[in-house]
Formats: structure tokens, sequence, C-alpha cells
């Protein structure tokens, strides 16, 4: 049994009297990319503000890497939030600063690190998160949004966190930028022994690099498991979103990628 | 298998360590145990002061972890002396450092040429340049805005069923009602000043009953209109700015001319003409305030009474005063509306913009109602009223 990263019990998450989860349990283990689907508004962004400590629950407990999300000193905290790395849906990049400075901004925290080796870095994971050497110089509002995803995928990954949150990576790309992505976050997760904990809705992105996936559903996560055995669920909405005529055509297409290979 | 307790691992792995032996002919860097980039300064630095013509030799054979800033380390030292045709080797790495390095190898960024900045005079010249080329843009986008409005207003007349009658008593209400109070609270309180300042002066010449004429003059003529515009400026040109612009921003400009909607019509005309509208009812407001406030200091401060200011009032002002200030209004309100519209539809696609755009519409509209404000009074002048 691989070490449990992210424990989550009993959560509940409530706006006034719309209850949005309750009871929730979930473990995420070290180095696997899990996928959290679930259909519109149930709460699969507020799940991951959660757990990433963006937003406190009316109940229940967060652990992540051993440290209470919600109860833990402030400087345990500081701790956590270097070994975490989140990447918002639109990037949240900084827009007065230029994409190098973006990625340089965690990179502050390290004492005796010199400019020229700060830039460094952060040109190396620019590099690493798939954009070109000119990118960096540009500021946000230059780029095109799966550059700005690529971007905020760098900053979230500058300081080498064990932990990353990814809120709908591969949203609003077309299909090739989409395809790119997911491999880049299966050969970082497999290299760098990431852990990947990230929210979609796109069928490509499960099968492509997820391990695990939790279904949100009934304000809990209703199943996890391999997307093979999801077919097996006796849900209609699990049915309804693994058997349907996309999640048949992605299934198809992973099927005849890895007859090629 | 036991599961361990989740405590075991809450703390950081254990921090590793290295040194850098120097050998005759290569120096050897030996990591042990888990590295990161809490040791990479140190680790860097030592590497720098190798010298850059003796090989190396990374043993890794000791190493549990390194992360991407270590393995940047090795790999640019590596290459560095790759370049060179020097030894530099990495020994005993397991399979998952291996695998890092040779990820960062690969991602090693080529630093592209950057565009040669400019010199220091040559980027202020570029500057003002750049500034005065905005000028002249905003000035045509101003008299494009400015056409737009006066054609779509022939429009309305030719064809009153494209007026919109709802949004534009919304406008009037936003525009007009809703700056009552703070218009004619800023009036009696000019209106105070005046008479508390025009007192103390005119006392010593024994004429304090001219106080009356000071306070009507000079309210009636300019104070009143201008300080009400220079509110309505801050006030009305801002908001004009921020709610076009973020409909800009959202592209629901874009929106209405694919649905057949002039944005002339349901944007322009009805704020504008609001303002043109109210804005002399907001002067008339502020000049009653502003003599009523002149009227209760001088009565306070010198005794004047209420009737005796009146009937000084009515002898004593000229009635033309009244129009020459309010004739102004109108023009007034048509530049405030005008470049508060302008600058909205040159709001691009951020929020900066946005934000930037509103301050230079305020800032536009006072300088703008400042400007006309002179060239009526030499007008005045010289048509001898």
């Amino acid at each position: 049994m691989a070490e449990t990263v992210i424990e989550v019990r009993g959560l509940r998450n409530q706006f006034g009297t719309h209850v949005v989860h309750d009871g929730l349990d979930l473990d995420v283990y070290r180095g696997e990319v899990l996928g959290v689907v679930g259909g519109s508004g149930t709460g699969k962004s507020v799940l991951l503000r959660t757990i990433a400590g963006l937003q406190a629950p009316a109940a229940g407990e967060v652990r992540m890497l051993g440290t209470d999300v919600y109860r833990a000193r402030e400087a345990e905290l500081q701790t956590l939030s270097e070994r975490v790395g989140v990447m918002f849906q639109d990037g949240a990049l900084f827009s007065s600063l230029s994409v190098v400075e973006n990625v340089e901004v965690p990179l502050r925290a390290i004492p005796d690190l010199t400019a020229e080796t700060r830039e460094a870095l952060a040109r190396l994971k620019i590099s690493l998160s798939g954009l070109p050497w000119n990118a960096g110089d540009k500021y946000p509002a230059e780029l095109s949004g799966g550059m700005r995803k690529r971007a905020g995928l760098a900053r979230a990954l500058a300081l080498d966190p064990e932990v990353v949150f990814l809120d709908e990576p591969t949203a609003g790309l077309d299909p090739i930028g989409a395809a790119a992505f997911d491999d880049l976050i299966r050969s970082l997760s497999r290299t760098m022994g990431l852990t990947v904990f990230l929210v979609t809705h796109d069928l490509d992105t499960l099968y492509a690099t997820c391990d695990r996936i939790a279904v949100l559903a009934e304000k809990r996560v209703l199943v996890t498991g391999t997307i093979d055995s999801m077919l097996d669920v006796d849900h209609p909405w699990v049915q309804e979103y693994f058997r349907g005529p996309r999640a048949r055509a992605a299934r198809d297409a992973i099927a005849a990628h890895s007859a090629r290979e | 298998m036991q599961e361990k307790p989740l405590m075991e691992h809450s703390a950081r792995p254990v921090e590793g360590s290295f040194t850098i032996e120097t050998e005759p002919d290569a120096a050897r860097a030996v990591l042990v145990g888990t590295l990161g980039l809490h040791e990479f300064p140190d680790f860097h630095r030592a590497l720098s002061e190798v010298a850059p013509d003796h090989g190396l030799v990374f043993d890794l054979s000791g190493t549990t972890q390194i992360d991407t800033s270590i393995a940047w380390a090795i790999a640019t030292a590596q290459k560095a002396r790759a370049e060179d045709g020097r030894r530099a080797e990495i020994v005993g790495a397991s399979r998952d450092i291996g695998q890092i390095l040779d990820t960062v190898t690969e991602a090693l960024p080529a630093p592209e040429a950057r565009a040669k900045a400019p010199g220091a005079l040559i980027a202020i010249l570029a500057g003002l340049g750049q500034q005065v080329v905005g000028v002249r843009l905003a000035m045509t986008e101003f008299s494009g805005v400015l056409g737009l409005f006066l054609s779509r207003l022939a429009q309305i007349i030719a064809r009153p069923r494209a007026f919109r009658l709802t949004a534009l008593t919304h406008h009037c209400e936003t525009v007009g009602l809703q700056a009552v109070p703070i218009v004619s609270l800023m009036a009696f309180l000019i209106g105070v000043v005046l008479a508390f300042q025009g007192s103390a002066q005119l006392r010593q010449f024994g004429a304090e009953v001219f106080v009356v004429d000071l306070i009507a003059i000079s309210i009636l003529r300019e104070l009143g209109i201008l300080l009400t515009a220079i509110i309505v400026a801050g006030r009305t040109a801002s908001a004009f700015t921020a709610a076009i612009g973020s409909m800009k921003m959202r592209e629901e400009i874009d929106a209405m001319r694919t649905l057949g909607i002039d944005p002339g019509h349901a944007l322009i005309v009805p704020r504008v003409l609001a303002l043109i509208l109210m804005l002399p009812i907001l002067g008339l407001i502020a000049n009653l305030a502003g003599l009523f406030g002149g009227a209760l200091m001088s009565w306070i401060e010198l005794g004047i009474s209420p009737a005796m200011f009146m009937t000084r009032l009515v002898e004593g002002t000229d009635v033309a005063n009244v129009f020459v200030g309010l004739v102004k209004a109108p023009v007034f309100a048509l530049l405030i509306g005008v470049i508060g519209c302008q600058a909205g539809l040159a709001v691009g696609k951020t929020a900066e913009s946005l934000g930037r755009m509103t301050s230079s519409a305020v800032v536009a509209a006072i300088f703008a109602v400042i400007l006309a404000d002179a060239l009526f009074s030499i007008f005045f002048q010289q048509i001898g009223l």
C-alpha cells in the first residue's frame, strides 16, 4: 500500500443552506494521478479549494502530507505550502509580472538564491512546462489560454512540490494542445514522482493520464477506482458518464493509441 | 503489511548533504540523502568554485532523491564541460534519479537572443512620441464617439422608435437625482466659504454689503456650474467608463453588434443625453444651494438679513450671470459624457486596462471641463456679457 498523501475525513461544505459535501472521505496516494469527476455543481472545484487550504470546511478534517490543513500553526502551513503547488483554471498569473517573474515569485522564499540562478531555475520550469524561451519574457495578457495554463503549471512546479492540484487543466484547449498537456502531466508525474490531484470534465484526460478516478455524486465521493472499473459501477450518473458516446470514443482512441505502440 | 501512521512522514524527509573533493584529474562530488532547493544554493556555489577546466564526477550512489534544481546544477555543469570536451560523468544514479536528470537535460532552456534594449535617451524620446501619438489617437476617438452620438441623435429624430426611453430615465436617475445630495452640499459649503472669506476682506473697506454681489456673481457665473461639472466628471465619467469598459471586456459590445443592436443607440445616446439633460438642473440646484449657504453665512457673520440679501441680490446682480453660467452646462455635459463613453470603448481585454482607462477618463473629463470654461470666459469677455 502506497503512502497516503492526502486524507479527507467527514468533510462537510455548505454555502448558506446549500450543502455541497456531506461526510466526504477521500484518500490520495503518493505518486498517483487522481482524477476527480462529477456533474456540474457537485463541488469538484470546491473540494480542490478545500483540500488546498483555500476554503475552510464547515466540518471534517483534511490532512495533507501529515499536516492538518485547517488546524496547523502558521509555520507548519508555510512549510506545507512549499511542498504543494496549485494550478488554477486560467493560470491565475500575476498580470503585472512577466511569466519568468511569475515563476520566480515562489522561488523568492528560498534564501541565498542569486537573481541569476533564480531566473535560470524559472526558465527551466518554463521549459519543463513546454513553453518556448521567449514566452518567459511575455506578460500574461500576451499569451494564449493554453500558454497561460502552462505558465500556471510552471509556477505551481517552481518549488518542486510533492503534490500538485490542477483545476480543469485542459478546459478550453484545442485537442492537440489538450493532448500535449495530458502527456506533460503524465511525464512530469512519472519522472518527478509528483502526486497529482486533478479536476476535469475531459474524458480524454481521464483516460490518458489518471491512475485512479474519484466520482463525486450525492455530496460525497461515490466511488474510487481505475477507469476500467468505473464501467461496472451501478449508478445511473456513472453509467451515463463512462458509457456515453464520448467516453466510448475516448476509450477507443486510447485503445488504438496503445495498439500502435 | 501494516500501514504506517500518518505522522511519520509529516516532517520533511531527512535532508541530504554533499562533499566536493578535488582530485588531480577531476573533482568528485558525492551527494548523500535527499537534496532539494534548500541545499541547492550551497551546492551550486560549490560547483561553480570548481575550476571550469577541471573534470567532474558526480557520485550519486548514496543519493535517495534529488529535485529539478539539483538536477539542473548537475546538468548545466555537465553540459558546459561536454562542450569543451572535458570529463563529466555521473555514476551510481538510481533509475528515478536518472529519469529526472534526463528530463531536465532534455528541457535545458536554450537562450534565444533578446531584442537589444534601446538607450535611455531613445527610450525617453520614444515614450514622448508614443504619448503624443496617444493624445492624437484619443482626440480622433473622441471626435469619432461625438460623431456617433450626433448621428444617432439625428436618426432618433427621423425615427423615434429607436429611442430608448427606459434607459434614458434610468441614467437620468443615476446621473442626476442621485448626485443631488453631494452637489448641493458642495455648493452650500462653497457659498459659506465665499461669504466668510469675502466678509473678512470687505470689512476692511466697510463694504460688507458687497459680499452679496461677490457671492452672487462668483457662484452664478462660475463656481456653481464649474464645480458641479467637476464633481459630475469624477462621479459619472468614471461610471460610464467602468460600465461600458466592462461590457467591452466581456465582449458584450461585440455580442450586441452581432445581434443587430447598435451600441450607439443602446449605450451612448441614453448616457450622454441623460447627462445633457441633468447637468443644467444640477447646476441650478448648486446655484441655489450656494446662494443659500452664502446668505446664511452673511446673516451670521455680517448681520445681513435674508430679506436684505434677497433685495440686494435682485437689484445688484444682472440675470445675465445666471444665463452665462447655465449655458455652459450642456457643453460640459457633452464633454464629460463623450469622454466617459470613449474611454469605455477604448478598454482592452484586461482588467488592468479598465482601471487605467477609468482614471484617465476622469482626468481627461475634468481637464476638458476646465479648458472649456476658460474658452467660455474669453468668449463672454469678447461679446461683453
